[in-house]
Protein backbone atom coordinates (compact mmCIF):
# COMPACT_ATOMS: atom_id res chain seq x y z
CA UNK A 1 0.00 0.00 0.00
CA UNK A 2 1.17 3.45 -0.78
CA UNK A 3 1.69 5.86 2.01
CA UNK A 4 -1.18 8.26 2.37
CA UNK A 5 -0.48 11.93 2.76
CA UNK A 6 -2.20 13.62 5.64
CA UNK A 7 -4.29 16.51 4.43
CA UNK A 8 -4.68 19.45 6.72
CA UNK A 9 -8.00 21.24 6.61
CA UNK A 10 -7.98 24.88 7.58
CA UNK A 11 -11.06 25.19 9.77
CA UNK A 12 -9.54 27.57 12.31
CA UNK A 13 -11.31 30.69 11.14
CA UNK A 14 -14.77 29.13 11.08
CA UNK A 15 -17.13 29.78 14.02
CA UNK A 16 -18.42 26.64 15.66
CA UNK A 17 -21.97 26.98 14.40
CA UNK A 18 -20.94 26.84 10.76
CA UNK A 19 -20.50 23.60 8.94
CA UNK A 20 -18.56 22.64 5.85
CA UNK A 21 -20.09 20.05 3.61
CA UNK A 22 -19.13 18.37 0.39
CA UNK A 23 -21.65 18.17 -2.44
CA UNK A 24 -20.41 15.63 -4.96
CA UNK A 25 -18.25 14.66 -6.75
CA UNK A 26 -20.30 11.47 -7.04
CA UNK A 27 -23.87 12.63 -6.83
CA UNK A 28 -26.54 12.90 -9.54
CA UNK A 29 -27.56 16.42 -8.56
CA UNK A 30 -24.15 17.80 -9.48
CA UNK A 31 -24.69 16.74 -13.12
CA UNK A 32 -21.28 15.10 -13.35
CA UNK A 33 -18.12 14.91 -11.32
CA UNK A 34 -18.24 18.33 -9.75
CA UNK A 35 -17.40 18.89 -6.11
CA UNK A 36 -18.83 21.86 -4.29
CA UNK A 37 -17.43 22.70 -0.89
CA UNK A 38 -20.33 24.39 0.83
CA UNK A 39 -20.19 26.38 4.04
CA UNK A 40 -23.49 26.32 5.86
CA UNK A 41 -24.96 28.21 8.74
CA UNK A 42 -27.86 26.04 9.75
CA UNK A 43 -29.41 25.44 6.37
CA UNK A 44 -28.33 28.73 4.81
CA UNK A 45 -25.46 28.67 2.34
CA UNK A 46 -22.79 31.17 3.34
CA UNK A 47 -20.07 30.17 0.89
CA UNK A 48 -19.58 27.88 -2.09
CA UNK A 49 -16.17 26.83 -3.38
CA UNK A 50 -16.30 24.76 -6.58
CA UNK A 51 -13.51 22.20 -6.99
CA UNK A 52 -13.27 21.13 -10.61
CA UNK A 53 -10.90 19.04 -12.69
CA UNK A 54 -12.10 15.51 -11.96
CA UNK A 55 -12.59 14.97 -15.69
CA UNK A 56 -9.53 16.89 -16.80
CA UNK A 57 -7.57 15.24 -19.63
CA UNK A 58 -5.78 18.35 -20.97
CA UNK A 59 -7.49 18.55 -24.33
CA UNK A 60 -5.17 21.43 -25.23
CA UNK A 61 -2.11 19.21 -24.89
CA UNK A 62 -3.68 16.59 -27.14
CA UNK A 63 -4.38 19.37 -29.65
CA UNK A 64 -0.66 20.10 -29.96
CA UNK A 65 0.09 16.48 -30.81
CA UNK A 66 -2.32 15.78 -33.68
CA UNK A 67 -3.40 17.19 -37.00
CA UNK A 68 -6.22 19.65 -37.46
CA UNK A 69 -8.59 16.97 -38.70
CA UNK A 70 -7.82 14.48 -35.95
CA UNK A 71 -8.84 17.04 -33.37
CA UNK A 72 -12.54 17.08 -34.24
CA UNK A 73 -13.49 13.90 -32.26
CA UNK A 74 -11.80 15.38 -29.20
CA UNK A 75 -13.91 18.51 -29.58
CA UNK A 76 -17.02 16.30 -29.56
CA UNK A 77 -16.04 15.19 -26.10
CA UNK A 78 -15.95 18.71 -24.69
CA UNK A 79 -19.66 19.38 -24.57
CA UNK A 80 -20.83 15.87 -25.26
CA UNK A 81 -24.51 16.81 -25.10
CA UNK A 82 -24.28 19.23 -28.02
CA UNK A 83 -21.40 17.89 -30.11
CA UNK A 84 -22.70 19.30 -33.40
CA UNK A 85 -22.57 22.80 -31.99
CA UNK A 86 -19.16 22.29 -30.43
CA UNK A 87 -17.57 21.29 -33.73
CA UNK A 88 -18.88 24.32 -35.52
CA UNK A 89 -16.73 27.19 -34.17
CA UNK A 90 -13.59 25.09 -34.70
CA UNK A 91 -14.29 24.20 -38.33
CA UNK A 92 -15.51 27.74 -38.95
CA UNK A 93 -12.26 29.18 -37.62
CA UNK A 94 -10.21 26.76 -39.70
CA UNK A 95 -12.21 27.63 -42.81
CA UNK A 96 -11.48 31.30 -42.22
CA UNK A 97 -7.76 30.56 -41.83
CA UNK A 98 -7.71 28.44 -44.99
CA UNK A 99 -10.00 30.85 -46.87
CA UNK A 100 -12.60 28.23 -47.79
CA UNK A 101 -16.18 29.07 -48.69
CA UNK A 102 -18.44 26.11 -48.10
CA UNK A 103 -21.42 25.32 -50.38
CA UNK A 104 -24.91 26.53 -49.50
CA UNK A 105 -26.13 23.03 -48.84
CA UNK A 106 -23.45 22.47 -46.20
CA UNK A 107 -24.37 25.72 -44.46
CA UNK A 108 -28.04 24.72 -44.37
CA UNK A 109 -27.32 21.25 -43.01
CA UNK A 110 -25.05 22.77 -40.38
CA UNK A 111 -27.70 25.25 -39.29
CA UNK A 112 -30.40 22.56 -39.12
CA UNK A 113 -28.21 20.16 -37.16
CA UNK A 114 -26.99 22.87 -34.83
CA UNK A 115 -30.54 23.97 -34.09
CA UNK A 116 -31.76 20.40 -33.60
CA UNK A 117 -28.86 19.82 -31.26
CA UNK A 118 -29.79 23.00 -29.43
CA UNK A 119 -33.28 21.57 -28.94
CA UNK A 120 -31.81 18.27 -27.71
CA UNK A 121 -29.53 20.12 -25.28
CA UNK A 122 -32.32 22.25 -23.87
CA UNK A 123 -34.50 19.15 -23.53
CA UNK A 124 -31.86 17.60 -21.28
CA UNK A 125 -31.38 20.87 -19.41
CA UNK A 126 -35.08 21.33 -18.67
CA UNK A 127 -35.62 17.63 -17.97
CA UNK A 128 -32.79 17.31 -15.45
CA UNK A 129 -33.72 20.62 -13.90
CA UNK A 130 -37.19 19.22 -13.41
CA UNK A 131 -35.69 16.20 -11.67
CA UNK A 132 -33.69 18.51 -9.41
CA UNK A 133 -36.96 20.14 -8.44
CA UNK A 134 -38.70 16.79 -7.97
CA UNK A 135 -40.67 16.51 -11.24
CA UNK A 136 -40.07 13.21 -12.97
CA UNK A 137 -42.69 12.97 -15.74
CA UNK A 138 -41.41 15.81 -17.97
CA UNK A 139 -38.05 14.04 -17.97
CA UNK A 140 -39.60 11.00 -19.68
CA UNK A 141 -41.52 13.12 -22.20
CA UNK A 142 -38.47 15.17 -23.17
CA UNK A 143 -36.14 12.20 -23.45
CA UNK A 144 -38.64 10.43 -25.69
CA UNK A 145 -38.50 13.38 -28.10
CA UNK A 146 -34.76 13.69 -27.88
CA UNK A 147 -34.56 10.13 -29.14
CA UNK A 148 -36.03 11.26 -32.50
CA UNK A 149 -33.32 13.90 -32.90
CA UNK A 150 -30.61 11.43 -31.99
CA UNK A 151 -31.95 8.87 -34.47
CA UNK A 152 -31.69 11.47 -37.25
CA UNK A 153 -28.14 12.34 -36.21
CA UNK A 154 -27.27 8.67 -36.16
CA UNK A 155 -28.61 8.21 -39.70
CA UNK A 156 -26.41 11.08 -40.92
CA UNK A 157 -23.22 10.60 -38.93
CA UNK A 158 -23.28 7.11 -37.45
CA UNK A 159 -22.94 8.32 -33.89
CA UNK A 160 -25.65 8.82 -31.33
CA UNK A 161 -23.83 11.22 -29.03
CA UNK A 162 -20.37 11.95 -30.48
CA UNK A 163 -20.90 12.70 -34.13
CA UNK A 164 -17.56 13.67 -35.69
CA UNK A 165 -19.71 14.96 -38.54
CA UNK A 166 -18.40 18.42 -39.43
CA UNK A 167 -15.31 18.59 -41.58
CA UNK A 168 -13.08 21.55 -42.33
CA UNK A 169 -14.71 22.67 -45.58
CA UNK A 170 -17.75 20.42 -45.51
CA UNK A 171 -19.36 17.47 -43.80
CA UNK A 172 -18.32 13.86 -43.45
CA UNK A 173 -21.27 12.64 -45.52
CA UNK A 174 -24.60 13.56 -47.00
CA UNK A 175 -27.87 13.50 -45.08
CA UNK A 176 -30.38 10.64 -45.60
CA UNK A 177 -32.96 11.10 -48.40
CA UNK A 178 -35.85 11.51 -45.96
CA UNK A 179 -34.02 14.33 -44.17
CA UNK A 180 -36.59 17.09 -44.69
CA UNK A 181 -39.58 15.01 -43.62
CA UNK A 182 -37.70 13.79 -40.55
CA UNK A 183 -36.86 17.36 -39.52
CA UNK A 184 -40.45 18.51 -39.88
CA UNK A 185 -41.82 15.57 -37.91
CA UNK A 186 -39.31 16.29 -35.14
CA UNK A 187 -40.38 19.94 -35.05
CA UNK A 188 -44.03 18.93 -34.82
CA UNK A 189 -43.37 16.49 -32.00
CA UNK A 190 -41.17 18.95 -30.08
CA UNK A 191 -43.87 21.60 -30.24
CA UNK A 192 -46.54 19.21 -28.96
CA UNK A 193 -44.44 18.04 -26.04
CA UNK A 194 -43.26 21.53 -25.14
CA UNK A 195 -46.85 22.68 -24.86
CA UNK A 196 -47.43 19.86 -22.38
CA UNK A 197 -44.22 20.59 -20.48
CA UNK A 198 -45.19 24.25 -20.13
CA UNK A 199 -48.36 23.22 -18.28
CA UNK A 200 -46.93 20.23 -16.51
CA UNK A 201 -43.67 21.74 -15.29
CA UNK A 202 -43.01 25.39 -16.01
CA UNK A 203 -46.29 26.86 -14.73
CA UNK A 204 -46.76 24.18 -12.10
CA UNK A 205 -47.34 25.92 -8.79
CA UNK A 206 -44.87 23.78 -6.88
CA UNK A 207 -42.19 24.35 -9.50
CA UNK A 208 -42.78 28.10 -9.54
CA UNK A 209 -42.60 28.27 -5.76
CA UNK A 210 -39.34 26.37 -5.78
CA UNK A 211 -37.57 28.31 -8.55
CA UNK A 212 -38.94 31.87 -8.60
CA UNK A 213 -36.76 34.45 -6.80
CA UNK A 214 -33.98 31.90 -6.35
CA UNK A 215 -30.42 32.45 -7.58
CA UNK A 216 -30.96 35.93 -8.97
CA UNK A 217 -28.22 36.99 -11.38
CA UNK A 218 -28.32 40.68 -12.40
CA UNK A 219 -27.30 41.43 -15.98
CA UNK A 220 -24.27 43.59 -15.11
CA UNK A 221 -22.84 40.89 -12.84
CA UNK A 222 -23.46 38.32 -15.57
CA UNK A 223 -21.50 40.35 -18.15
CA UNK A 224 -18.64 40.95 -15.73
CA UNK A 225 -18.38 37.23 -15.10
CA UNK A 226 -18.42 36.53 -18.83
CA UNK A 227 -21.64 34.54 -18.55
CA UNK A 228 -23.29 33.84 -21.89
CA UNK A 229 -26.12 31.92 -23.48
CA UNK A 230 -29.51 31.30 -21.86
CA UNK A 231 -28.07 32.35 -18.50
CA UNK A 232 -27.27 35.84 -19.79
CA UNK A 233 -30.58 36.08 -21.61
CA UNK A 234 -32.39 34.89 -18.50
CA UNK A 235 -31.01 38.02 -16.83
CA UNK A 236 -32.96 40.11 -19.31
CA UNK A 237 -30.26 40.96 -21.86
CA UNK A 238 -31.09 40.12 -25.47
CA UNK A 239 -27.59 39.13 -26.47
CA UNK A 240 -27.16 36.28 -28.92
CA UNK A 241 -24.15 35.81 -31.18
CA UNK A 242 -26.44 34.58 -33.95
CA UNK A 243 -27.90 38.09 -34.05
CA UNK A 244 -25.02 40.19 -32.71
CA UNK A 245 -22.47 39.01 -35.27
CA UNK A 246 -24.37 36.68 -37.62
CA UNK A 247 -22.06 33.88 -38.69
CA UNK A 248 -22.79 31.33 -41.40
CA UNK A 249 -26.25 32.06 -42.84
CA UNK A 250 -28.10 33.10 -39.70
CA UNK A 251 -28.95 36.49 -41.22
CA UNK A 252 -31.39 34.74 -43.56
CA UNK A 253 -33.72 33.51 -40.84
CA UNK A 254 -36.41 35.27 -38.91
CA UNK A 255 -36.23 34.45 -35.21
CA UNK A 256 -36.47 36.24 -31.88
CA UNK A 257 -34.20 36.27 -28.84
CA UNK A 258 -36.24 35.24 -25.81
CA UNK A 259 -35.23 37.00 -22.61
CA UNK A 260 -36.15 36.59 -18.96
CA UNK A 261 -38.84 39.05 -17.92
CA UNK A 262 -39.34 38.14 -14.27
CA UNK A 263 -42.82 36.84 -15.03
CA UNK A 264 -43.28 35.00 -11.73
CA UNK A 265 -40.43 36.45 -9.70
CA UNK A 266 -37.38 38.64 -10.26
CA UNK A 267 -35.54 38.99 -13.57
CA UNK A 268 -32.63 36.59 -13.66
CA UNK A 269 -33.89 33.90 -11.30
CA UNK A 270 -33.83 30.16 -11.91
CA UNK A 271 -37.32 30.15 -13.38
CA UNK A 272 -36.35 32.79 -15.95
CA UNK A 273 -33.27 30.88 -17.07
CA UNK A 274 -35.37 27.79 -17.52
CA UNK A 275 -38.24 29.41 -19.39
CA UNK A 276 -35.74 31.05 -21.76
CA UNK A 277 -34.64 27.53 -22.74
CA UNK A 278 -38.23 26.54 -23.41
CA UNK A 279 -38.80 29.56 -25.66
CA UNK A 280 -35.46 29.02 -27.40
CA UNK A 281 -36.60 25.55 -28.43
CA UNK A 282 -39.55 27.16 -30.20
CA UNK A 283 -37.23 29.66 -31.95
CA UNK A 284 -34.98 26.78 -33.03
CA UNK A 285 -38.04 25.01 -34.43
CA UNK A 286 -38.80 28.11 -36.49
CA UNK A 287 -35.24 28.26 -37.82
CA UNK A 288 -35.34 24.58 -38.75
CA UNK A 289 -38.63 25.06 -40.61
CA UNK A 290 -37.28 28.02 -42.56
CA UNK A 291 -34.01 26.27 -43.34
CA UNK A 292 -35.80 23.14 -44.54
CA UNK A 293 -37.98 25.26 -46.82
CA UNK A 294 -35.01 27.15 -48.29
CA UNK A 295 -32.61 24.24 -48.59
CA UNK A 296 -31.97 22.27 -51.76
CA UNK A 297 -31.15 18.57 -51.52
CA UNK A 298 -29.03 18.81 -54.68
CA UNK A 299 -25.30 19.27 -54.30
CA UNK A 300 -22.18 17.73 -52.89
CA UNK A 301 -21.13 18.19 -49.27
CA UNK A 302 -17.58 16.95 -49.83
CA UNK A 303 -16.40 19.06 -52.77
CA UNK A 304 -14.71 21.90 -50.82
CA UNK A 305 -12.90 19.69 -48.29
CA UNK A 306 -9.18 20.37 -48.79
CA UNK A 307 -6.84 17.44 -49.38
CA UNK A 308 -4.11 19.03 -47.33
CA UNK A 309 -4.78 21.17 -44.27
CA UNK A 310 -1.75 23.32 -43.71
CA UNK A 311 -2.69 26.91 -42.84
CA UNK A 312 -0.09 29.68 -42.93
CA UNK A 313 1.29 30.93 -39.62
CA UNK A 314 -1.60 32.92 -38.21
CA UNK A 315 -4.00 33.06 -35.32
CA UNK A 316 -7.75 33.38 -34.96
CA UNK A 317 -10.37 33.38 -32.26
CA UNK A 318 -13.59 31.97 -33.61
CA UNK A 319 -16.77 31.62 -31.59
CA UNK A 320 -20.34 30.54 -32.03
CA UNK A 321 -23.51 30.54 -30.00
CA UNK A 322 -23.68 27.14 -28.39
CA UNK A 323 -26.81 25.96 -26.56
CA UNK A 324 -25.04 26.81 -23.32
CA UNK A 325 -23.46 30.06 -24.48
CA UNK A 326 -20.41 31.30 -26.28
CA UNK A 327 -17.96 28.58 -27.25
CA UNK A 328 -14.74 29.92 -28.71
CA UNK A 329 -11.57 28.38 -30.08
CA UNK A 330 -8.33 30.33 -30.13
CA UNK A 331 -6.25 28.62 -32.81
CA UNK A 332 -2.59 29.46 -33.45
CA UNK A 333 -1.07 27.83 -36.51
CA UNK A 334 2.64 27.80 -37.28
CA UNK A 335 2.54 26.69 -40.92
CA UNK A 336 2.72 22.95 -40.21
CA UNK A 337 -0.03 20.34 -40.27
CA UNK A 338 -0.21 20.35 -36.46
CA UNK A 339 -1.67 23.28 -34.50
CA UNK A 340 0.74 25.21 -32.31
CA UNK A 341 -1.92 25.97 -29.73
CA UNK A 342 -5.64 25.45 -29.48
CA UNK A 343 -7.40 27.00 -26.54
CA UNK A 344 -11.04 26.16 -25.93
CA UNK A 345 -13.05 28.78 -24.12
CA UNK A 346 -15.46 26.44 -22.42
CA UNK A 347 -18.93 27.85 -21.95
CA UNK A 348 -19.76 25.82 -18.88
CA UNK A 349 -16.36 26.62 -17.35
CA UNK A 350 -17.14 30.33 -17.41
CA UNK A 351 -20.82 29.96 -16.51
CA UNK A 352 -19.99 27.80 -13.49
CA UNK A 353 -17.59 30.40 -12.10
CA UNK A 354 -20.57 32.60 -11.20
CA UNK A 355 -22.07 30.09 -8.74
CA UNK A 356 -20.42 31.47 -5.56
CA UNK A 357 -21.85 34.87 -6.45
CA UNK A 358 -25.49 33.81 -6.91
CA UNK A 359 -25.94 31.10 -4.30
CA UNK A 360 -24.99 32.85 -1.07
CA UNK A 361 -27.87 33.38 1.31
CA UNK A 362 -30.15 30.71 -0.16
CA UNK A 363 -31.10 27.38 1.35
CA UNK A 364 -29.06 24.26 0.74
CA UNK A 365 -31.91 22.76 -1.35
CA UNK A 366 -31.92 25.89 -3.52
CA UNK A 367 -28.22 25.47 -4.27
CA UNK A 368 -29.04 22.27 -6.17
CA UNK A 369 -31.61 24.17 -8.22
CA UNK A 370 -29.19 27.02 -8.91
CA UNK A 371 -26.60 24.54 -10.11
CA UNK A 372 -29.19 22.82 -12.28
CA UNK A 373 -30.30 26.12 -13.80
CA UNK A 374 -26.73 26.91 -14.94
CA UNK A 375 -26.82 23.80 -17.16
CA UNK A 376 -23.20 22.68 -16.99
CA UNK A 377 -21.48 19.79 -18.71
CA UNK A 378 -18.40 18.62 -16.86
CA UNK A 379 -16.65 17.49 -20.02
CA UNK A 380 -16.44 21.13 -21.00
CA UNK A 381 -15.71 22.52 -17.54
CA UNK A 382 -12.71 20.26 -17.04
CA UNK A 383 -11.59 19.82 -20.65
CA UNK B 1 -14.32 50.42 -33.69
CA UNK B 2 -11.57 48.71 -35.66
CA UNK B 3 -8.36 47.42 -34.10
CA UNK B 4 -6.18 50.08 -35.75
CA UNK B 5 -8.41 52.89 -34.46
CA UNK B 6 -8.27 51.42 -30.95
CA UNK B 7 -4.49 51.18 -31.32
CA UNK B 8 -4.27 54.91 -32.14
CA UNK B 9 -6.45 55.83 -29.15
CA UNK B 10 -4.43 53.64 -26.81
CA UNK B 11 -1.17 55.08 -28.07
CA UNK B 12 -2.42 58.62 -27.51
CA UNK B 13 -3.44 57.63 -23.96
CA UNK B 14 -0.53 55.44 -22.89
CA UNK B 15 2.32 56.33 -25.28
CA UNK B 16 5.20 53.91 -25.28
CA UNK B 17 3.34 51.24 -23.25
CA UNK B 18 1.47 50.27 -26.41
CA UNK B 19 4.09 48.54 -28.49
CA UNK B 20 2.74 47.43 -31.82
CA UNK B 21 -0.06 45.88 -33.80
CA UNK B 22 0.32 42.53 -35.46
CA UNK B 23 -1.53 39.70 -37.13
CA UNK B 24 -2.75 39.45 -40.67
CA UNK B 25 -5.95 38.66 -42.50
CA UNK B 26 -7.71 36.23 -42.54
CA UNK B 27 -6.67 35.87 -38.89
CA UNK B 28 -7.24 38.40 -36.10
CA UNK B 29 -5.31 41.64 -35.70
CA UNK B 30 -3.93 42.18 -32.22
CA UNK B 31 -2.36 44.95 -30.15
CA UNK B 32 0.84 44.23 -28.23
CA UNK B 33 1.15 46.05 -24.93
CA UNK B 34 3.60 46.24 -22.07
CA UNK B 35 2.58 43.75 -19.33
CA UNK B 36 3.38 46.15 -16.48
CA UNK B 37 0.58 48.56 -17.33
CA UNK B 38 -1.96 45.90 -18.31
CA UNK B 39 -4.41 46.75 -15.51
CA UNK B 40 -4.56 50.45 -16.42
CA UNK B 41 -4.95 49.62 -20.09
CA UNK B 42 -7.73 47.14 -19.35
CA UNK B 43 -9.52 49.60 -17.08
CA UNK B 44 -9.32 52.22 -19.82
CA UNK B 45 -10.68 49.75 -22.37
CA UNK B 46 -13.54 48.83 -20.07
CA UNK B 47 -14.54 52.30 -18.87
CA UNK B 48 -13.89 54.60 -21.81
CA UNK B 49 -17.18 55.65 -23.41
CA UNK B 50 -15.98 54.81 -26.91
CA UNK B 51 -14.60 51.36 -26.07
CA UNK B 52 -16.82 49.84 -23.33
CA UNK B 53 -15.14 46.43 -23.46
CA UNK B 54 -17.31 45.11 -20.65
CA UNK B 55 -17.10 41.42 -21.59
CA UNK B 56 -13.99 39.30 -21.59
CA UNK B 57 -14.42 36.43 -24.01
CA UNK B 58 -11.27 34.58 -23.18
CA UNK B 59 -7.85 34.82 -21.62
CA UNK B 60 -5.23 32.43 -22.97
CA UNK B 61 -1.70 31.68 -21.96
CA UNK B 62 0.57 30.80 -24.87
CA UNK B 63 4.12 29.56 -25.12
CA UNK B 64 5.83 30.98 -28.19
CA UNK B 65 8.31 29.36 -30.56
CA UNK B 66 11.28 30.89 -28.68
CA UNK B 67 9.92 29.50 -25.37
CA UNK B 68 8.87 32.92 -24.12
CA UNK B 69 5.27 33.32 -22.99
CA UNK B 70 2.36 35.48 -23.97
CA UNK B 71 -1.03 36.20 -22.46
CA UNK B 72 -3.80 36.99 -24.91
CA UNK B 73 -7.00 38.82 -23.96
CA UNK B 74 -10.00 38.52 -26.27
CA UNK B 75 -12.32 41.35 -25.38
CA UNK B 76 -15.80 42.17 -26.58
CA UNK B 77 -18.23 44.96 -26.00
CA UNK B 78 -21.80 43.77 -25.49
CA UNK B 79 -23.22 47.28 -25.85
CA UNK B 80 -21.13 48.49 -28.82
CA UNK B 81 -20.63 45.05 -30.42
CA UNK B 82 -16.97 45.35 -31.33
CA UNK B 83 -13.98 43.26 -30.35
CA UNK B 84 -10.25 43.58 -29.81
CA UNK B 85 -7.33 41.28 -29.07
CA UNK B 86 -4.68 42.44 -26.60
CA UNK B 87 -1.40 40.57 -26.32
CA UNK B 88 1.39 40.85 -23.76
CA UNK B 89 4.77 39.20 -24.04
CA UNK B 90 6.49 37.65 -21.01
CA UNK B 91 9.98 36.37 -20.37
CA UNK B 92 10.82 32.65 -20.43
CA UNK B 93 12.13 32.64 -16.88
CA UNK B 94 9.57 33.23 -14.16
CA UNK B 95 6.72 34.70 -16.26
CA UNK B 96 4.48 37.01 -14.26
CA UNK B 97 2.18 39.95 -14.80
CA UNK B 98 -0.51 41.80 -12.79
CA UNK B 99 -3.96 40.24 -12.55
CA UNK B 100 -7.01 41.76 -14.23
CA UNK B 101 -9.56 39.94 -12.06
CA UNK B 102 -10.61 43.29 -10.58
CA UNK B 103 -11.48 44.50 -14.07
CA UNK B 104 -13.41 41.42 -15.20
CA UNK B 105 -14.36 38.76 -12.64
CA UNK B 106 -14.29 36.32 -15.53
CA UNK B 107 -10.50 36.53 -15.45
CA UNK B 108 -10.36 34.78 -12.07
CA UNK B 109 -10.69 31.20 -13.33
CA UNK B 110 -8.99 31.89 -16.64
CA UNK B 111 -5.90 33.17 -14.86
CA UNK B 112 -5.87 30.19 -12.56
CA UNK B 113 -6.05 27.98 -15.64
CA UNK B 114 -3.11 29.77 -17.28
CA UNK B 115 -1.17 29.36 -14.04
CA UNK B 116 -2.12 25.72 -13.75
CA UNK B 117 -1.22 24.68 -17.29
CA UNK B 118 1.60 27.07 -18.18
CA UNK B 119 2.95 28.41 -14.91
CA UNK B 120 2.25 32.06 -15.67
CA UNK B 121 1.85 33.84 -12.38
CA UNK B 122 -0.68 36.63 -11.96
CA UNK B 123 0.42 39.01 -9.22
CA UNK B 124 -2.29 40.21 -6.89
CA UNK B 125 -4.73 37.40 -7.69
CA UNK B 126 -6.68 36.54 -4.53
CA UNK B 127 -6.42 32.77 -4.95
CA UNK B 128 -3.54 31.77 -7.25
CA UNK B 129 -3.86 27.99 -6.97
CA UNK B 130 -4.28 25.20 -9.48
CA UNK B 131 -7.73 24.71 -10.92
CA UNK B 132 -7.87 21.77 -13.36
CA UNK B 133 -5.00 19.62 -12.13
CA UNK B 134 -4.87 18.28 -8.56
CA UNK B 135 -3.64 20.87 -6.08
CA UNK B 136 -0.39 18.96 -5.43
CA UNK B 137 0.46 18.26 -9.09
CA UNK B 138 4.01 18.98 -10.21
CA UNK B 139 4.99 20.80 -13.38
CA UNK B 140 3.03 22.73 -15.94
CA UNK B 141 1.55 20.39 -18.57
CA UNK B 142 1.11 22.80 -21.46
CA UNK B 143 4.76 23.86 -21.52
CA UNK B 144 6.48 22.48 -24.57
CA UNK B 145 9.26 20.84 -22.52
CA UNK B 146 6.88 19.26 -19.97
CA UNK B 147 7.85 15.86 -18.61
CA UNK B 148 5.07 14.22 -16.64
CA UNK B 149 5.75 12.95 -13.17
CA UNK B 150 6.27 9.20 -12.97
CA UNK B 151 4.14 8.54 -9.96
CA UNK B 152 1.25 10.27 -8.30
CA UNK B 153 0.24 9.16 -4.79
CA UNK B 154 1.68 5.72 -5.44
CA UNK B 155 -0.06 5.29 -8.78
CA UNK B 156 2.18 4.92 -11.82
CA UNK B 157 1.34 7.33 -14.62
CA UNK B 158 1.68 5.51 -17.97
CA UNK B 159 2.52 8.58 -20.11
Amino acid sequence: MAERKTIELGYEGVPTDRMRMNVGPQHPSTHGVLRLEVELEGEIVTDVIPHIGYLHRCFEKYAEKMTYLQLIPYIDRLDYISSMNSEWPYVMGMEKLLDITVPEKVEYIRVIFAELNRIANHQIAVATFGIDAGAFTPFLFLFRDREMIITLFEAASGGRLLYNYFRIGGLSGDVPPTFKEDCLSIVKQVRNTNKEVMDLLIYNKIFVERTANVGILPADVAINYGVSGPMLRGSGLDFDLRKAEPYSIYDRFDFNIPVGKGEVGTVGDCWDRNVVRMYEMEESCRIVEQAVAQMSMEGDVLETIPKKIRPKANEIYCRAENPKGELGFYIISDGTAIPWRVKARGTSFVNLSVIPEISKGYMMADLILILGSIDIVLGEVDR
Amino acid sequence: METLEIFDRLQAEFGAEIIDTGGAAPGDLFISVNPERIVDICLYLRDSAEMKFDYMSSLSGVQNKDNSFAVVYHLYSVSLKHRVVIKTGLAEENPKLPTVERVWKCADWHEREAFDLLGIEFEGHHNMIRILNPYDWEGFPLRKDYQGQEEYHGVRIPY
